[in-house]
């Protein structure tokens, strides 16, 4: 296997974005142009002479990858060179779904040929785990932190499956890291599609979840063995395929492994959010058909 | 050459087309708008070649996806002012670190709050810092004059910097002037097709908007304030092929009128020279050894020019269109440091017509007079205020 990305990168141990990324490239053969915001996966790849990309690569600021790979696509056009590579972004769910939506709405809303990888970490950790949009109810961040009358977290996980599919872009999808064969088929099937394509890929954060370092892939699966975390995947606005599951886990199993959903079983009102995470994961359940 | 009557904004887009731009983007914002109106008129029409015109969703877009673009080695555009430059800041300042150079016309316009649509230099002024070349200009030839060569200038490989055209909202970008509107030949003659030394390409992978940690960020720094000092070379050696090009000579980093026997110089910047220039011939009339210093170039900034033409001078008169609270206005203080050490004149600095209040001629005599006459105190004034009484609540 030829690296696009190479090891020697600053990731904490057992780091699930250097899973990710990978299999992306290794899924373009390398032929793309990489676009990627501040957060934890530029900081560990892209220092000055020690850079990990084996692409052209650009940072450029937190909340402006959507705009910059719109950007990079106009002059493909433009300067006749469209057959070089796919533009891609790797991104923060913070910087996705949070501080960069706008440019988001607007690279997807003019239908640039991007494929848009969110890698979904449900904090902003690069920072030191502060809450997202994307972080779940009941996570104990820094920002949200579990004390004598919070759980943590209140509020939902925002749907950025919706959001994109509200944008009629053609390609929509959901992935783990603990199913990498299931990314690679995705990036090869989006980048099928001309315009715009978003695919939000569970990494798990071994320091902001509180998880051992050898247990990124089994949280990662427990996410979606739980529904709690729905993988599907949706063409031109249709539903055409979702990630069964053969024996559906109770969300319990997810969270007790976490150091992030720990207080959940003592504080007073971690029942309620448990129950509440259970509803959703059954909700998820219904919605997509997930149970076999 | 054809001499047409036009208006600002028509004379810059047209010169925009003529540099043949990859990728134009933007955002509509009073008095701007009718820049990228006009370009976007001529990309529906197909008269802009090869060139991608995209509409963003915001001015923080706009500025991105040309970051995204410049770097892949495509010719930008944009226009912008006001609450639109300031949204950008962000950006330009990212995009002048990987010194990608974008050109873009600033239709100067205060800022918010209390909103104003009208003209003062505000927001430019905001952006100084971000080594990015600022060139005033006085009237809507000299616009249009300008757009080339801030391409030639800023692609420069001695150079490599994002380029501010400013140009007054309104005052210039809505006015009917006479321009002699340039020929395709001329500029492809002058301008040739953008060939960065690097670029985002699958051929040879680099990485662009690297992070520096301590030991090695400051060189970075260094280099940036090093390709601004090389530009001043640069924009005097385009300067002055424009001027043998074309026969319009429109000066280098400043121009002068009457400095060689001057005992006051009156500083100015954009389309308030024209006025400026006026009064100052009309007082030499009047035996008054005036003289009129116009900056061209904000940033880079002309120390040696001014020191040069400073040099025997007692008084100083400079007019702000802008204000640096708390402390002054930018361009005396700018000023003042250069002179430091190389001139004993007194300065005066007077800030006329923020937020597009009239700029009498009298007034402009008035700062003038007083300032020669002693009879106002050296520093900083606003002038054109009307009586008013300020409630503290
Ligand atoms: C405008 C701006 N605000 C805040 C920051 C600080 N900041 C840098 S990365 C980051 C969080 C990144 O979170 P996310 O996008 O989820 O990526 P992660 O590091 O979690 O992979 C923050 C808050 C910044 N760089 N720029
Ligand atoms: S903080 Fe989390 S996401 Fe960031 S490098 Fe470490 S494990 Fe990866
Ligand atoms: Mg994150």
């Amino acid at each position: 296997m030829k690296f696009f990305f190479s090891s020697g990168h600053g990731a904490c141990p057992g780091c699930s974005l250097p899973i990710a990324v990978k299999n992306v490239l290794y899924a373009l053969e390398g032929k793309c142009f990489v676009v990627n915001p501040t957060g934890c996966l530029e900081i560990i790849s892209s220092q000055y002479d020690r850079s990990a990309w084996g692409v052209p690569y650009i940072h450029s600021v937190f909340e402006n990858a959507a705009a910059v790979a719109a950007g990079i696509d106009a002059a493909l056009k433009a300067l006749g060179r469209k057959d070089e590579g796919h533009v891609v972004v790797f991104a923060g769910d913070g910087a996705t779904a949070d501080i960069g939506i706008g440019c988001l709405s607007g690279m997807f809303d003019r239908n640039h040929d991007v494929l848009y990888i969110c890698l979904d970490n449900e904090a902003y950790q690069n920072t030191g785990n502060q809450q997202s949009g994307l972080t779940p109810p009941g996570s104990n961040t820094t920002t949200t932190p579990a004390g004598k009358i919070l759980p943590g977290k209140i509020g939902r996980k925002k749907d950025m499956v919706a959001f994109a599919l509200a944008h009629k872009i053609p390609y929509v999808a959901t992935a783990s890291v603990a199913y990498p064969t299931d990314i690679r088929r995705k990036v090869k099937r989006a980048v099928e599609f001309e315009g715009a394509k978003y695919i939000q890929i569970l990494c798990p954060c071994v320091t902001g979840w509180g998880i051992n370092s050898n247990e990124t892939i089994k949280v990662a699966k427990l996410a979606v063995e739980t529904a709690l975390y729905p993988i599907v995947e949706y063409e031109n606005g249709e539903l055409v395929r979702v990630r069964k599951i053969k024996e559906r886990k109770p969300v319990e199993e997810y969270l007790k492994i976490q150091r992030r959903f720990r207080h959940l079983f003592k504080h007073p009102k971690g029942k309620e959010i448990i129950e509440e995470l259970q509803r959703i994961a059954d909700e998820n359940a219904k919605r997509f058909g997930l149970d076999e | 050459m054809v001499r047409k009557v036009v208006r600002g904004f028509y004379a810059v887009a047209y010169a925009v087309k003529l540099c043949r731009p990859s990728v134009i983007c933007a955002y509509p914002i009073t008095p701007q708008t009718e820049i990228v109106e006009n370009l976007a008129a001529m990309y529906a029409n197909g008269e802009l070649e090869n060139c991608q015109y995209i509409t963003a969703e915001s001015e923080f877009g706009a500025a991105s996806i040309l970051v995204g673009a410049s770097a892949t080695g495509a010719r930008t555009f944009t226009a912008t002012c006001s609450q639109g430059l300031i949204l950008m800041s962000e950006v330009l300042w990212n995009a002048a670190g990987m010194r990608l150079p974008i050109v873009m016309v600033i239709a100067n316009r205060s800022l918010s709050a209390p909103l104003s649509i009208w003209n003062d230099h505000q927001d430019s002024m905001a952006m100084r810092d971000a080594c990015i070349i600022q060139v005033y200009v006085e009237n809507n030839q000299e616009a249009h004059d300008m757009i080339p060569q801030a391409y030639k200038i800023a692609e420069n490989r001695d150079v490599m910097l994002p380029f501010m055209v400013c140009m007054d909202g309104y005052k210039l970008t809505h006015a009917y002037e006479p321009v002699d509107l340039l020929e395709q030949e001329t500029v492809d003659s002058f301008l040739p097709p953008y060939d960065p030394p690097i670029k985002l390409t699958t051929k040879d992978p680099l990485t662009f908007g690297c992070y520096a940690p301590p030991h090695c960020y400051m060189e970075f720094r260094v280099v940036m304030q090093r390709a601004m000092m090389r530009a001043k070379k640069v924009m005097e050696e385009v300067f002055k092929e424009w001027a043998e090009l074309t026969g319009r000579n429109w000066g280098g980093l400043i121009s002068t009128d009457y400095m060689d026997d001057a005992e006051t110089a009156v500083v100015a910047m954009g389309s308030v020279v024209g006025l400026v220039r006026e009064v100052v011939e009309e007082m030499r009339k009047d035996g008054k050894k005036v003289g009129l210093v116009k900056i061209r170039s904000f940033r880079p900034f002309p120390t040696e020019e001014l020191r040069k033409v400073m040099k025997d001078v007692e008084n100083i008169v400079v007019f702000e269109r802008a204000v640096s609270f708390g402390h002054e206005g930018p361009v005396a203080i700018d000023l003042k440091s250069a002179l430091f050490g190389h001139c004993n004149a007194k300065v005066y600095s007077f800030a006329v017509g923020l937020g597009g209040r009239d700029i009498p001629r009298d007034l402009i005599r008035k700062c003038i007079n007083n300032a020669i006459e002693g009879k106002v105190d050296e520093g900083f004034h606003f002038e054109g205020v009307k009586e008013f009484e300020e409630v503290i609540i």
